[in-house]
């Protein structure tokens, strides 16, 4: 949001986790909650604005360093304590991150390698079979979905305006491509993958279910058991898989799978 | 003073496009093009803007061995679309990335060397690049259980975007004083947080911040070499040959995190002082 006061990402994740406190020893932009899923131990995380965080280019919601670090611990010590679990606990990621953080501090400290950190943190979670799921709550945008939510084995996302998933904000997206904004609009309605609403995204086949639910029902104890039944659903749907094959060359992503089916033929010569 | 006849001998590696970069790093004999432009796999989202394609989608995938090494080599091409990533070539790298995956598994490795001139997710094929390189970052990740994934950046382009998120995934990174390395390119922070917050066209400071010496320098990237063809095909050969190990630039989080609460985040950052912190908390984890 770009509006620091409210969060989607906070508001699911305090509904979700029935208001429960979140863990200590963590920056206020990046709650972490330990709580059930469907009966099951899950880690429920997210990203939220903090007026008062120490860097001040990541105060409305951004991924910056600490919290790309942050998340990285969070997932990183969720695999250390489930280490000889036979039940890992899933790991639902709660996503409203209107982008990564922009600055000069945030570029010198490496602030791609603290995204890679957490990206990491999930791909290793998924891979030692911790299910892992993202609801799409807000924004979904560029490096700060990169490295919070895109590595879940299922997307689950919310409906309707202020859902949105993209590589850049309109502005900085005019710029770089030497478009108007009302250029850019213009193609966005056109041009499947360049437009920033849920129901264009769907159409990629990345999403393993959109519902319709408003970002906005967080307060809705029917929406609220809807979307945990949802996720519970996309648990018991990954099953023992832990790679992102499921979202692999669907819907409109045709040429991702005629490409990825002639590499596997010519592979071996 | 350098060898002067040594510098006339050198063949720059910045000024090759991609499939030459390919072809002069792997020995010359067992070559060979994966998905090459004659499949004319191109990106069905460019004609729709009007925008010229490019038959290999300006990536380029190539088999082949470095010593006694089997490699793929994965480049993207600096001069088609800045680089970027759009959804063919992104499902080029993440497919040979895939395909390289079940060989090591099957006991039969090959090590992925993935030359990172890019700009990041292609603009105009949006979130066609971000899931794909979601993918690629995935794979890297899985690859590195098995043995090493090499990144490379040497300029004229740099590694930004999400692709630089895949270089600091790398478990180990060759750049040149040319190369730069950063999430969010120069105009992007400029248009997002103002010119005072970075000018897009102070290149010094760029470099300084974001320069293959500074990142080496503070360890987010593991070596500087120059731009010969050469000395990186002798750096790799070297590089391929390397163990699985635990990769302290992503799981080294107690080292960042002390060195964060460190930084004076009102203080504007610069090379030297940057250097001083990272220097600082070396070997205190």
């Amino acid at each position: 949001m770009s509006d620091a006061n409210i969060s989607y990402g906070a508001a699911w994740l305090a509904a979700l986790t029935d208001h429960a406190e979140p863990l200590a020893d963590y920056p206020a932009s990046v709650r972490v909650v330990d709580a059930a899923l469907a009966g099951r131990a899950a880690r429920y995380i997210a990203v939220v604005p903090d007026a008062h965080a120490r860097f001040p280019r990541a105060r409305a919601g951004e991924v910056g360093l600490a919290e790309g670090w942050a998340l990285a611990r969070a997932l990183h010590d969720a695999v250390a304590a489930d280490e000889d679990a036979a039940d890992k606990r899933v790991i639902v990621a709660v996503v409203d991150v209107p982008s990564q953080a922009y600055g000069r501090t945030e570029e010198a400290y490496g602030i791609h390698q603290a995204l890679a950190a957490a990206a990491e943190g999930a791909i290793r979670a998924r891979r030692a079979g911790h299910p892992v799921v993202t609801l799409i709550a807000g924004k979904a945008m560029s490096g700060g979905f990169l490295a919070h939510g895109y590595q879940a084995n299922r997307l689950v996302a919310l409906s309707g305006e202020g859902v949105q998933v993209h590589a850049m904000g309109k502005q900085a997206a005019a710029r770089i491509t030497q478009r108007s904004v009302e250029g850019v609009e213009q193609l966005a309605r056109e041009i499947t993958p360049m437009a920033y609403d849920i129901d264009s995204y769907e159409r990629l086949g990345l999403l393993h279910a959109r519902l319709d639910i408003a970002p906005t029902a967080a307060d809705d104890a029917e929406a609220v058991e809807r979307v945990h039944q949802a996720l519970a659903d996309a648990v018991a749907d990954i099953g023992d898989t832990r790679g992102l094959d499921a979202r692999i060359g669907q819907g409109e992503r045709t040429a991702t799978a005629a490409v990825r089916q002639r590499l596997a033929e010519a592979w071996a010569g | 003073m350098r060898d002067v006849a040594a510098l006339l001998q050198r063949q720059s590696f910045v000024e090759l496009p991609a499939r030459a970069r390919c072809q002069h790093l792997l020995d010359d004999a067992g070559q060979r093009e994966l998905l090459g432009p004659f499949e004319r796999l191109t990106s069905p989202w460019l004609p729709k803007q009007n925008i010229v394609t490019q038959s290999d989608d300006g990536v380029v995938i190539m088999r082949g061995t470095l010593g006694d090494t089997k490699v793929v080599v994965a480049a993207v091409e600096p001069a088609f679309q800045g680089g970027s990533m759009g959804e063919v070539g992104g499902a080029k790298i993440a497919g040979a990335l895939t395909c390289a995956l079940a060989d090591v598994k099957a006991g039969d490795p090959v090590v992925p060397i993935l030359l990172l001139e890019t700009g990041g997710v292609r603009l105009q094929e949006a979130n066609c690049g971000l899931a794909a390189i979601a993918e690629i970052h995935d794979m890297i990740v899985a690859l590195r259980e098995h043995g090493p994934v090499i990144g490379v950046i040497t300029g004229p382009v740099g590694c930004f975007g999400g692709m630089s998120i895949a270089a600091g995934l790398c478990s180990a990174l060759l750049v040149t004083r040319e190369a730069r390395l950063g999430l969010n390119g120069p105009q992007v922070i400029e248009q997002e947080a103002g010119v005072d917050e970075f000018d897009s066209r102070d290149r010094p400071m760029i470099w300084s911040l974001l320069g293959g010496e500074q990142r080496v320098a503070t360890g987010l990237a593991e070596d500087l070499v120059d731009d010969d063809v050469a000395a990186i095909r002798d750096l790799l050969a070297e590089r391929v040959t390397a163990a699985p190990k635990t990769l302290a630039r992503t799981t080294d989080i107690a080292r960042f995190e002390a060195l964060l609460e460190t930084v004076d985040p009102a203080e504007q950052a610069t090379a030297e002082t940057t250097r001083a912190m990272f220097d600082q908390t070396t070997g205190a984890a």
